[in-house]
């Protein structure tokens, strides 16, 4: 950055939109909720092999502790106002991540019962797609939702009612 | 061979005039029955002859391909016996509607509301048709031929593009 470490080495400078940023992706609280096989590969992927406790990613068993919905299976359009009132009791900032083909698509469901891609309904911030991804593929999508995080602007100022956060694709 | 299976010969005595067809394809029997003795003839099989399970409740489409319609299709076992036996009666568009088994079997219930969301077939004496797989404000009924796989409100599907 230019400057000669004038601070020592104990103290580092930091933007605070960076600040916020890195802890809210140091800690991707995703909301526990599986549709279909997906939901078994993420939870590989939340399991000790793949161990997704190592990224700060920690399922909850609330809405209201969670600002990551993973919509990991087949969207029936029966289930998809189970899944919005869920996404709306998810608190500010939030994040969706459509598991898989289905979730992307609709996959290979191409009926009458099944909605065509969640992104008919909630705004998408990861497609990962895969029948089913391997968990490595979901690792994959939740580090580029990290930097899809890191690269948010005004993430301070939102925060304490400045403004809107300013959102950006990944790199 | 069917003649000699013992539902179809206590079915030839009793209900000898309702009876339509017996077929016996690799050892599966299948008694078709007139629509109005439907219910007489469940009660004899459960009571006389111990078909006490009711497996399953279906229906078939016959749309264009028969004069009527709708073939309703009971499936039934013999805990005691280790039998199966199979029952169908037709049911015309016009008069879709049939007497529901919930009387016979308890189980009917929720297999006929799986019929009558799906194929629009109503059973007269249920003590609670609605839907059971579909949404309650769903229009149509989605396994009728003449509904269209992707939906009413989609482009129907015109094969392949690749």
């Amino acid at each position: 950055m230019g400057v000669d470490n004038p601070l020592g080495d104990n103290i580092i400078t930091t933007s605070l939109d960076a600040l916020v940023n890195w802890s809210r992706k140091s800690s991707i609280w995703p909301m526990t909720f599986g549709l279909a096989c997906c939901a078994i590969e993420m939870m590989a992927a939340g399991a000790s092999h793949y161990d997704l406790d190592r990224f700060g990613i920690i399922f909850r068993a609330s809405p209201r502790q969670s600002d990551c919905i993973i919509i990991a299976g087949t969207v029936t359009k029966k289930m998809l106002p189970v899944i919005k009132t869920v996404y709306e009791q998810m608190p500010e900032p939030k994040w969706v991540i459509a598991m898989g083909a289905c979730a992307c698509s609709g996959g290979i469901f191409d009926t009458y019962s099944v909605v065509q891609g969640i992104d008919e309904a909630l705004p998408v911030d990861v497609y990962i797609p895969g029948c089913p991804p391997r968990p490595e593929a979901l690792l994959y999508g939740l580090m580029k939702l990290q930097d899809k995080i890191m690269h948010d602007k005004n993430s301070f100022g939102s925060a304490i009612g400045l403004g809107n956060r300013i959102e950006s694709a990944a790199a | 061979m069917a003649e000699n299976n013992r539902a179809v010969v206590k079915l030839k005595e009793k209900f000898a005039s309702s009876i339509i067809e017996v077929v016996e394809f690799r050892g599966e029997v299948t008694v078709t029955i007139k629509k109005e003795d439907l219910l007489a003839v469940l009660a004899f099989l459960k009571q006389a002859l111990q078909y006490n399970l009711l497996t399953d409740v279906t229906a078939i489409d016959y749309l264009g391909k028969k004069e009527e319609r709708f073939m309703m299709v009971y499936l039934l076992y013999s805990i005691p016996n280790k039998d199966r036996l199979r029952i169908k009666t037709a049911v015309s568009e016009a008069e879709c509607h049939i007497e529901s088994a919930t009387q016979v079997w308890a189980t009917a219930n929720w297999l006929e509301r799986e019929v009558y969301d799906l194929f629009g077939i109503t059973f007269d004496n249920h003590p609670d048709l609605r839907r059971i797989l579909m949404t309650p404000d769903w229009e149509g009924y989605p396994l009728r031929k003449d509904y269209p796989l992707q939906g009413p409100d989609r482009e129907p599907y015109k094969g392949r593009l690749s």
